[in-house]
């Protein structure tokens, strides 16, 4: 095997799920560390496995014997030397390509001296920092332009956090989505294709390999027919148009009158585009200019598209799922999807240089590939934007915090992340977590308690109370990284940087806190 | 340079969690100092998988405080293996994985003990598997899980009154994921549902009409699988198809190419070959690193008590946002795998041989070539030759007088179970009653009351 080859199936489960691209993404990302516990270790060694790009691992500690029962990337010849470099030296031994480096210095230590150091990169993981320092950090990043995700484990709790100002994703991928078949609002060619298609032909072979796309436009035109041009559209009228096409089976076993049963709904889909992307398109930032991001110019260019040559719909994304039929039937209407969809795709080119143009920039600036995959994605574009921690934490969404606080299922999350604030606020007046010393807990608890209460009381939260269990729980656990928590937080930190990274997917829109004790884990949006 | 394992400060951080009281933690709960050391010493854990799941697995148990691990994989290190099960390096390719894999962390954790064993998972009796306190899954396969689902309910004993015998119960903590999504769950025979009663959360793969690969192909996989289901076997009469020959791979790739080409459709690569012909679950490193970690604690949790224990099945999605969700699924309290056993009524005069011949035709069974076990005592085995030999003779007496003459008892038995184009291996548990011999209790209300 070549070195290419071996590289290619090295990381061929990946590149099944997000191809090239995303795996070109990864190799450019420069990502930072911040701690190399083992929440912070774990992390990076997902992302070492699958080839990310560089590596600096920043840690001003020295391995001490308790790394060892909780951070599998050191080993008992790292003792008494830097963290960084030992850590850093075995992700390179996981993975050749990526360039790894180290610092030897605390990280609250560079966010207060040197905030330039974090501009090179394009994001940076920080684990295992007080709250001080993190909003610190938040703000530097975001002015620099670098992506922030935060991670933390704490005895059986932790959290996994993304800040920065925007991210927007074209292929969000999402699992469960409607296909694009227009079968409630078709187009000329579509039409005419289907007309060419009779029905009551007596050949049952024939008559089995009609695809249900031609069967439902049909009768959706027949049925507009009988009822003054209107598609079914109450329950009984989608009862009867469901008999009409029952009523042309020769038998009960042809599967593609079947599939047109089960998809006959898809003729009475209301026109025009769904809540979410509306939103999109009236967002303040589709007043495009010179600096506006591509994305945006893009979106600037599909509301007009939608306003105009869309009549209402956007661009055709031009595939269509497996379908009972004959081959080629299948393939022509392959090629009448894919055929709209490039014209539709063209329009929005010409839209996409008109703006370029208006706004000053160079009408070729955005690549035909780009408009292309933002065609074929446009009604699964994601958009999400992050409050600044500092925000967050002086003025959270309170009936959110209050709904939460009273939801039996999320009562251990936003328990925990009160006093994950709270054992760092404990930390600053003592100098020292809570418990962190055997012996003497219930003077710890009742240290803990009143720092907790003060935080829901300055947050306006007079009413609901924490659960008393939940504080002794976070005095239990003395700050312990456990490893198989570090593991598990440290793993969700990874999925999301991969996902900004590879701008696939659609990240994690609030707080991720994991709740180890019954592991419902949940997500807090504050 | 002391011996650093046995070095409390070293487990400091463990040591929190299973040292200190909590309000939140498992009825049978007993912190102390020494807790870990105990189950260090005492907990025996079997790993099932060395893959991405399995590597994970074997790291945070060490971490854990797991001191005596085995793990059990009958696959050799691949390529491809190499995005996610960190463990394994280029140069291993071809090396067991559950030998490597013990090997590497018994190097970085000093005083944890891996025993790894090379084979599949059938080799092993059922005093290997008898001899763990707790089994965790780390497999891709439906066939692998229901197989030690079934030898772990197999333990599992019921009293009188049909109530788990507590003592008897072998936990089960499974993971298992698909790219960016993933499941963990824990399985208490007799309490919490097995891996057969939620048997539906696993969907069987939707296979191609072979009329629709033969006359209709419409997309590139089915081309590909025309060539590999249809074409191969007119071509190459009776040598039969390896995937992983990379040349049968190319023939089929070029073949699909082909009729792909004559019917006009597009998007056959190599690669897509290769994951439709070899079935390939997209795996990355994150997933599995979440998911282990997941069971990993659980496991601890059943083993010390420190904490709740997941109730019962947690479903892990980052496709967007990162969902996790909790479902406490319920038992199916007849299931035939975990339940009190299926109850098949016999005349006194039925001969173990008549009795083999019922369990092929039993309408929930379907169990062929079924070697019979009572009471730990070999009826009848059909492998090995030798055992098979010793047993034959058995094949003609009555099995009541094999019974000892017991008119109702549980009796296992092991064979292959399903249909004629689907058998895979597996073990029931039977309660055998005898007509007309029951102690004192009619038998007439028996007939129709299950
Ligand atoms: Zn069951």
């Amino acid at each position: 095997m070549t070195v290419a080859e071996t590289k290619k199936t090295k990381y061929d489960r990946q590149l099944r799920i997000w191809g090239e691209q995303g795996q070109s993404a990864l190799e450019n990302a420069n990502i930072c560390l911040l701690n190399c516990g083992p929440t912070g270790s774990e992390a990076l060694k997902n992302l070492v496995l699958g080839g990310i790009g560089s590596i600096t691992v920043v840690d001003g500690s020295k391995v001490e014997i308790y790394d060892l029962g909780n951070n599998f990337l050191l080993d008992e010849d790292s003792l008494g030397q830097s963290k960084a470099k030992c850590v850093c030296s075995f992700l390179q031994e996981l993975n050749d390509a990526v360039k790894a480096k180290f610092v030897e210095e605390a990280p609250e230590h560079l966010i207060e001296k040197n905030p330039s150091f974090f501009a090179e990169f394009t994001l940076v993981i920080a684990t295992q920092l007080m709250e001080t320092s993190l909003v610190k950090l938040d703000k530097i990043c975001r002015q620099a332009n670098v992506m922030l995700v935060v991670a933390r484990s704490y005895g059986l709790t932790g959290m996994v956090r993304i800040s920065m100002k925007e991210h927007t994703v074209i292929e969000s991928k999402p699992d469960h989505f409607l296909d694009d078949l227009r079968l409630h609002h078709p187009w000329p060619e579509l039409i005419e294709f289907a007309k060419t298609v009779d029905l009551s032909v007596t050949d049952p072979v024939i008559h089995k390999h009609t695809p249900y796309i031609v069967i439902l436009i049909n009768m959706a035109d027949k049925w507009a027919k009988e009822h003054s041009g209107c598609l079914p559209s109450t329950r009984q009228e989608k009862k009867d148009f469901k008999d009409l096409i029952k009523a042309h089976m020769l038998s009960m076993d042809e599967e593609n009158y079947k599939e047109a049963l089960e998809a006959s709904f898809k003729v009475s889909i209301s026109r025009g585009i769904s809540s979410e992307l509306l939103q999109i398109i009236n967002d303040t930032a589709v007043e495009v200019d010179s600096k506006s991001p591509d994305f945006w110019v893009l979106v600037a260019a599909l509301k007009e598209f939608i306003e105009n040559e869309g009549d209402g719909e956007p661009p055709l994304e031009g595939s269509i799922p497996d379908m009972t039929s004959s081959t080629e039937s299948y393939i022509t209407l392959q090629k009448i999807y894919q055929a709209k969809a490039e014209s539709d795709c063209i329009k929005m080119e010409q839209r996409v240089k008109g703006i370029l143009k208006r706004i000053g920039r160079d009408p070729d600036g955005i690549s035909k590939a780009y408009v292309k995959s933002f065609c074929k994605n446009a009604r699964k574009l994601s958009i999400c934007r992050y409050r600044n921690i500092e925000d967050e934490f002086t003025s959270p969404c309170l009936p959110e915090l209050q709904k939460c606080l009273n939801d039996e299922d999320y009562s251990f999350a936003v328990g925990f992340y009160i006093l994950l604030r709270a054992v760092d606020r404990f930390a600053a007046n003592y100098n020292r977590l809570p418990g962190i010393f055997d012996g003497g807990l219930n003077e710890e608890i009742s240290r803990l308690k009143p720092i907790a209460v003060g935080i829901l009381n300055e947050l306006g939260l007079n009413g609901p109370t924490l659960s008393e269990d939940l504080i002794t729980e976070m005095c239990r656990y003395g700050g312990a990284e456990l490893h198989a928590v570090a593991a598990f937080v440290g793993g969700v930190a990874s999925q999301e940087v991969i996902k900004l990274v590879t701008k696939q997917f659609v990240p994690l829109k609030g707080t991720f806190m994991f709740n180890g004790i019954d592991q419902k884990s949940q997500v807090l949006v504050l | 340079m002391a011996d650093l394992s046995s070095d409390p400060r070293r487990w400091r951080d463990v040591d929190k969690l299973l040292a200190r009281p909590g309000n939140i933690v498992g009825q049978d709960f007993e912190p102390s100092p020494t807790l870990r050391e105990d189950i260090g010493e005492i907990a025996r854990v079997l790993v099932v998988g060395a893959g991405g799941l399995g590597c994970e697995l074997l790291k945070d148990l060490a971490l854990s405080g797991f001191k005596n691990i085995d793990v059990i994989d009958m696959d050799t290190i691949e390529v491809s293996n190499l995005n996610r099960q960190f463990l394994f390096r280029l140069q291993d390719v071809g090396k067991s994985k559950a030998e490597v894999a013990a090997e590497r962390v018994m190097k970085r954790v000093s005083g944890v003990n891996i025993t790894p064993h090379f084979c599949r998972i059938e080799d092993k009796d059922l005093d290997f598997y008898n001899d763990f306190n707790i089994i965790v899954l780390g497999l891709d396969s439906i066939e692998a899980r229901s197989y030690i689902n079934s030898v772990a309910c197999g333990f599992l004993e019921y009293d009188a009154d049909d109530k788990p015998l507590l003592e008897t119960i072998k936990p089960i903590v499974d993971g298992g994921t698909e790219g960016f999504k993933g499941h963990a769950r824990v399985i208490l025979p007799g309490r919490t549902p097995c891996f057969e009663c939620n048997i539906w959360l696993f969907p069987p793969q939707v296979k191609f009409p072979l009329c629709t690969l033969a006359e209709t192909p419409r997309t590139a996989a089915h081309c590909i699988e025309y060539a590999h289901l249809i074409k191969w076997g007119e071509v190459h009469h009776g040598k039969p198809f390896d995937p992983d020959d990379p040349e049968h791979m190319q023939w089929v790739y070029a073949e699909a190419l082909k009729r792909a080409e004559l019917f006009g459709i597009t998007g056959v690569t190599y690669s897509l070959t290769q994951g439709v012909v070899k079935n390939i679950i997209p795996a990355i490193a994150s997933t599995n690193a979440v998911i282990s970690a997941a069971c990993a604690l659980e496991t601890l949790k059943i083993v010390s008590g420190c904490s709740k224990t997941l109730s019962n099945y947690l479903t892990y999605n980052g496709m967007e946002g990162t969902h996790i969700k909790v479902t406490d699924f319920i038992r199916e309290t007849d299931c035939l795998v975990c339940g009190p056993g299926t109850l098949i009524e016999l005349d006194t005069s039925t001969t173990l041989l008549q009795f083999i011949r019922l369990l092929e035709e039993h309408p929930k069974l379907l169990l062929s070539k079924a070697s019979v076990t009572y009471r730990g005592k070999n009826l009848y085995m059909q492998s090995p030759p030798i055992l098979e030999e010793m047993t034959r003779s058995n094949l003609q007496f009555a099995l009541l007088d094999l019974m000892d003459k017991v008119a109702k008892d549980t009796i296992h038995v092991s064979g292959m179970s399903g249909k004629n184009d689907k058998k895979t291996s597996c073990l029931r548990k039977l309660r055998v009653v005898f007509k007309g011999v029951a102690d004192g209790i009619t038998n007439m209300d028996t007939t129709d009351s299950s």
